[in-house]
């Protein structure tokens, strides 16, 4: 009996303690974001390979991207990171409503990046820079500018999936903070969704100097 | 009586919606271990089929198209579906919490939910097989499969949603490994099995995105027609098959290593005795992880990447001869002077052990580069995959479905039936398979419906080993399924093994163990507990 209520609640049946859970959720949630930089992998390897055989193209192409959006959208996703961060630390004070207040705010600057992304993408949509066999546009020198745009819609669609995916498991965590499921002793959740919104963050910040800034 | 032990997680809780939202890791195994031998069916079936029409030259009963899609289809059907969750999600799942002294793996939502993304993009398959087909190989390989007919996009999209189920069982199994062994079982007193499925996690987990990416790339590629391996646009057509094999060749290695694994655990079981060089085999298994992600090159021997690199890439390959030779020295170490009981898993082991040295063998053949040229895509690249992945990993499967068969299911499978199933399918795979040595020798090329008359006598041989091998399968699928129902109990440990899933009851406990085990010696230690039980 003893063991019944030396035992939280949160703690599933198959973990000895309350440790032993939140050290195996960390542990799996690295492995996926390591999983998710080998995903990425591939598309910085073509990316590497098609710029060394196109120099002269990339550097014409990145021309064809706005830096200031590029830059805005950089500045938006690391803000994110930190309100992200501060709802964590929000929790381990037991302060509910600082954190949902700070989930709320990285749900706003998620979205804020997205609808930055939508012009940017609806820009090139209408000139024509598309990838492979759509691309129409003529205005960029060198060999096969089309490259360029598959590379970087499909870096940064990939990307935007990330941030969407990112957001639905917000809402989740902020949901489950409303529904006080959460409290100094146990976030483990938020903390897990934090990690993953770092590195969606971080994927961007290698993106935006590949594609919208190296000359 | 003749009553199974209660309650066992086979019949508590009840009810087919207790089966479908279970989250024990037993019948979650389990429910993959029918899927895959549902697949392996399916995708023996074609095999058989194939070796048919290659009876004779010429048309005998399909059409060249259709042999094509069946090609492809056995070849994806047993990669995807059957060999990659096999082991690890299959038997793994039912074994490694119970080895570890586990109540359960450390996601076990995360478990189901890879078995149901496996069924989803399971479907996927048999969606393309009804509509048309894929006749590209298993490969996949552009510019023709981003030009020729049939289902490409929902066969791709179906591996791409497989690789995810695999990722789950891999990135569980770490964390559970990691962080769920029973107090005292410290790394180098886990089983061997569960050093095997370490191995096969890291590659599942590191490997598999990178398939993930291609095949996106490969879907884009006949959607949008992006160009990034379309030469006709700038793209590069090598590009794909470097993508390709940075994942299929660690790949391979997810098939073998946890087969290598079960095969640490039989002979030393069925030696009854201490396992042979223990670290050696724990650490060749990492070895091999590592090393597998720097070979891929030697599938592209002769596709046009430079020579500096196949020179390497052929260097590297050799060295996987390294770990596999000390595995493979260690087992025989073990047998060396054991009381070994030729039961029908130890029968699968030498299987193995015989199969599995000339699949090696043959691979150091085809890592030489002048070699490479000219046994490239013949028969002799066939008849070394099959050797190492059904002489190797079938086999290894096998011995560990019937070493855990009574710990499964509560019951024992006819040792006599066994053995002539065993017979049949050894003599079945060496006719089929060893004949493909000598045609791959001669020069016959692999994938062609056609071929010359001079090489009919050995493909019709090669064709009656496999209706000898099918029957084999035939065999073992009736007495195994009339053990589920009539086998004699078996009790907690039929085979006098010291790993901790023997010490539960046969069919385990829902909660695996009535109170967390201890550990009173190695999981191999037969010299110490033989001497304490004649001392008592």
């Amino acid at each position: 009996m003893s063991n019944a209520t030396t035992r939280p609640a949160f703690v599933q049946h198959h973990f000895a303690d309350a440790e032993q859970q939140r050290e195996s959720a960390k542990l799996g949630m690295w492995l996926f974001l390591l999983t998710e930089i080998l995903l990425f992998g591939g598309l910085f390897v073509a990316y590497g390979i098609f710029r060394a055989w196109n120099p002269e193209m990339f550097f014409n192409a990145h021309k064809a991207l706005d830096v200031n959006l590029g830059t805005i959208n950089t500045i938006v996703l690391i803000t994110s990171s930190l309100t992200m961060a501060l709802s964590i630390h929000a929790m381990q004070l037991n302060n509910r409503r600082q954190t949902i207040m700070f989930l709320l705010m990285t749900l706003i600057f998620a979205g804020v990046f997205l609808v930055i992304k939508y012009f940017e993408y609806s820009h090139k949509i209408e000139l024509g820079q598309l990838p492979g066999k759509f691309y129409t546009f003529t205005g960029i020198a060198g060999s096969n500018p089309h490259i360029f745009f598959s590379i970087y819609f499909a870096m940064t669609g990939l990307h935007g999936l990330h941030v969407i995916f990112g957001m639905f498991a917000i809402s989740w965590v902020l949901r489950k903070t409303l529904k006080n499921e959460f409290s100094a002793e146990y976030y483990t959740p938020i903390e897990m969704v934090g990690l993953y919104w770092h590195l969606v963050d971080m994927i961007w910040i290698f993106l935006f100097p590949l594609l919208y800034l190296i000359g | 009586m003749n009553n199974l032990p209660e309650p066992n997680y086979l019949s508590e809780p009840k009810g087919l919606k207790s089966w479908l939202l279970t989250l024990d890791h037993k019948r979650i195994g389990l429910m993959y271990l029918f899927a895959i031998m549902f697949f392996f069916m399916v995708g023996g079936i074609f095999a058989v089929l194939l070796r048919l029409e290659l009876l004779a030259p010429g048309k005998d009963f399909m059409e060249a198209d259709t042999y094509n899609q069946f090609f492809t289809l056995h070849g994806a059907i047993m990669i995807f579906l059957f060999i990659i969750p096999s082991i690890p999600a299959a038997l793994g799942n039912i074994i490694l919490p119970l080895m570890l002294g586990a109540k359960d793996v450390a996601f076990p939502r995360l478990n189901l939910a890879s078995w149901y993304v496996y069924v989803f993009g399971s479907l996927f398959a048999i969606f393309s097989i009804v509509t048309g087909g894929v006749d590209t190989g298993w490969t996949f390989y552009t510019p023709y499969s981003s030009s020729t007919g049939g289902s490409v996009i929902s066969m791709t999209l179906g591996v791409f949603i497989l690789g995810f189920s695999s990722i789950f069982t891999g990135l569980n199994f770490i964390v559970t490994i990691h962080k769920l062994r029973a107090p005292g079982l410290t790394w180098f007193k886990m089983p061997l099995f569960v050093w095997g499925l370490y191995a096969t996690a890291i590659i599942q987990v590191l490997a598999t995105p990178v398939l993930g990416i291609t095949m996106v790339l490969l879907i884009l590629e006949r959607l949008v027609g992006i160009g990034i391996f379309d030469p006709a646009m700038g793209g590069d057509p090598v590009l794909y098959q470097h993508f390709f094999w940075f994942y299929s060749h660690p790949a391979v290695y997810i098939m073998i290593l946890p087969g290598m694994g079960i095969i640490s655990e039989l002979i030393s079981v069925f030696s009854h005795k201490k396992i042979f060089g223990y670290k050696a085999i724990a650490f060749s298994s990492l070895g091999i992880a590592f090393i597998s992600f720097l070979v891929w090159g030697h599938h592209m021997f002769t596709s046009g990447q430079s020579e500096l690199a196949a020179m390497m890439f052929s260097f590297l390959t050799f060295l996987v001869g390294i770990p596999s030779g000390i595995k493979v020295f260690n087992w025989i170490a073990t047998m060396y002077r054991g009381s070994i009981s030729l039961k029908a898993p130890m029968l699968y082991a030498l299987s193995f052990l015989f199969l599995f040295t000339i699949g090696g063998l043959t691979g150091i053949f085809l890592g030489a580069l002048s070699v490479d040229v000219h046994l490239h895509d013949t028969y002799f690249i066939v008849a070394h995959f099959h050797y190492v992945m059904m002489g190797g990993t079938v086999m290894a499967f096998l011995g560990g479905l019937h070493y855990w068969w009574p710990k499964i299911w509560g019951r024992m499978y006819s040792e006599k039936w066994a053995g002539i199933s065993v017979a049949l399918i050894f003599i079945g795979f060496n006719i089929t398979f060893f004949t493909q040595f000598i045609l791959g020798g001669q020069g016959m090329p692999r994938r062609y419906y056609n071929y010359l008359d001079q090489y009919q006598p050995l493909h019709a041989f090669s064709s009656v080993g496999s209706w000898i091998l099918g029957l084999g399968f035939i065999v073992m699928a009736v007495y195994l399924i009339h053990a589920i129902f009539k086998g004699p109990l078996a009790g907690n440990n039929p085979w006098g093994a010291l790993t901790l899933e023997w010490r539960t009851t046969s069919p385990p406990d829902p909660h695996n163990f009535d109170q967390t085990p201890e550990i009173t010696h190695g999981m191999y230690d037969y010299d110490k507990v033989m001497i304490e039980s004649t001392l008592k």
